[in-house]
């Protein structure tokens, strides 16, 4: 076996193990980091096919940005276990069609492109010209447009969010650091010069 | 040397090439380590003497065997697991905090040809793999169990997140200027400029056009390493941080992790803005000697401000992040896109 179809098979199978304690670990922390897990191994897979800018970035965003962020909401949830196990029964059938759905769809668009690929069929890197400045002369040229529309669409979610999240600021007593740097002892402390009275 | 290597590939015949490569991996971090455990000896002899005190000076000649013995006694010492502590966990975020400091060590260039891996997005690797860093913190503060820790790592982990983000655009205008990610071009860009060419090639690297960029990365790496100013992490007088329970090894390696991005950051700072190994001045050559020196400075820097300026309040530490830096960095950004658009672009 060669070594990249080794490491592949490694990074897979701790892809699928990783995957599969998302959704069956008790403690959301421990899920959320077997999700960053998962992340990474795709990385890893992504970077063997010679995607190195995709692999780079989900570790970047996803693993780096986006999973951090998700442990903050995931550690200060209070989540009881038993509260969450009830009615799992009456949801199953509901819950077990609706995964069957998408696995079905999942499995009808990809099985028709992807099952009968071989390795030899991925696209190799050209020599000389790195994947990361290709892709981003595509994405500036080629594509420009739909990319700016992407960023459009991205712009608009961040206000949203924080539109509905906004709170009109209350009378804070804050100060402005370069006020107080710019304070001279003067301004505060009056000295008083009183001549000493004599008594007799 | 060559018989020598040519007789080691005998030897080992078809495991050669993982075997070359994990004796590149040792040589680079065991260097490494000895720098960490004497960059915390001369940091408490610099901060002694800034404070006219001596300094640590009882172990061996000057001291010099101070950072031995502490090394050894808190391998002996105890260590502490909390009860009702996510055990594994509690294990596990120390050496997520160490990991990433090791591993972004992979791309980093001494010098032309140095360099353990040379690959194209070098830049963004060291941005991914840094990111990495703020698991250890926040996992070891969940898994102690104890509200201050976890304080603590929520409060440290929303820090570095928020400086990264200055940190990234700080690389976005040297990667533009560049035209690259590689760290190896990066710095031979800087060989090129109106400066260079007459001698003065300190006046040609990135430092001088980004200057701004510059102040903030250096600043934005501080507060990213958990350093004083900004060291709210462990501010021993005021404030409890997130390792407050680890004891013995499993604190030294966060310790071990502090100090390793220490140099990790000032390494970066000189690669990407003092031009790395690249000599000063024309008459002299270039040479790994320079980087280590540029790397010796910015390190004297943080132990300088450790000295010197008083702990940031943490809602100063937040500001200072998102409503100057950021800030600052958006506009440099369109500054440097217009005039590397315009006539007077030095960068061609």
């Amino acid at each position: 076996m060669e070594f990249n179809t080794a490491v592949f098979y490694f990074l897979s199978a701790v892809l699928v193990f990783a995957s599969l304690r998302v959704i069956t670990a008790r403690n959301a922390v421990v899920a959320a980091l077997h999700l960053i897990l998962a992340f990474f191994s795709a990385g890893g897979v992504w970077a063997l096919l010679q995607a190195e800018f995709l692999a780079i970035g989900i570790i970047l965003i996803y693993v780096g940005a986006v999973m951090v962020l998700f442990l903050f909401v995931v550690m200060m949830l209070d989540i009881n276990i038993d509260r969450l196990r009830e009615g799992f029964w009456s949801y199953l059938p509901l819950g077990a069609i609706v995964g069957l759905v998408m696995v079905a769809e999942l499995g009808a668009v990809l099985s028709a492109n992807y099952l009968s690929v071989l390795a030899s069929d991925a696209p190799q890197a050209v020599a000389g010209v790195s994947n990361t400045k290709a892709l981003g002369r595509l994405i500036y040229t080629d594509f420009v447009y739909p990319f700016e529309l992407a960023s459009v669409v991205l712009l608009v979610a961040i206000i949203a969010a924080v539109a509905i999240t906004y709170r009109a600021p209350k009378p804070t007593k804050s100060k402005n650091p370069a006020d107080q740097i710019r304070i001279q002892a003067r301004d505060r402390v009056r000295v008083l010069q009183m001549p000493a009275e004599k008594q007799d | 040397m060559d018989t020598l290597l040519q007789f080691l590939q005998g030897t080992f015949g078809s495991v050669w090439p993982l075997v070359w490569t994990l004796a590149k991996i040792v040589a680079i971090i065991a260097p490494l380590m000895l720098a960490v455990a004497y960059l915390t000896f001369w940091e408490r002899k610099v901060i002694g003497w800034m404070q006219v005190r001596i300094g640590p000076n009882r172990v061996g000649p000057w001291g010099l065997l101070q950072p031995i013995a502490d090394g050894v006694k808190l391998l002996l010492k105890e260590i502490v697991i909390p009860t009702k502590s996510n055990t594994w966990i509690f294990l596990l975020a120390p050496g997520l905090a160490l990991a990433p400091a090791l591993a972004a060590w992979a791309v980093i260039p001494f010098n032309d040809t140095l360099v353990l891996a040379n690959i194209d997005a070098s830049l963004l690797y060291v941005m991914a793999i840094a990111s990495m860093g703020v698991y250890g913190i926040i996992l070891s503060g969940w898994a102690s169990n104890s509200k201050y820790a976890f304080l603590g790592g929520m409060r440290s982990a929303a820090q570095m997140i928020s400086y990264e983000i200055a940190m990234g655009f700080a690389l976005i205008t040297v990667l533009m200027i560049s035209n690259s990610l590689n760290l190896v071009e990066i710095v031979n860009i800087q060989k090129k400029g109106m400066f260079a060419d007459n001698g003065l090639g300190f006046l040609s690297w990135n430092w001088l056009p980004l200057l701004p960029m510059f102040v903030i990365y250096l600043i934005s790496g501080i507060a990213e390493t958990n350093r004083a100013p900004f060291d709210l992490a462990e501010g021993e007088s005021e404030i409890v941080g997130y390792h407050a329970e680890y004891s013995g090894m499993a604190f030294a390696l966060f310790f071990l992790a502090e100090y390793a991005n220490m140099i990790l950051v000032s390494t970066l700072v000189s690669i990407l803005f003092l031009g790395g190994w690249l000599s000063p001045v024309g008459f002299l050559p270039d040479g790994i000697i320079w980087l280590f020196g540029k790397v010796a400075f910015i390190l004297l820097l943080f132990l300088w401000f450790r000295a010197t300026f008083p702990r940031y309040r943490y809602d100063q530490l937040m500001r200072l992040g998102w409503k100057v830096f950021i800030p600052i960095c958006l506009v440099w950004l369109v500054v440097v896109g217009v005039w590397m658009m315009s006539p007077w672009n030095i960068w061609k």
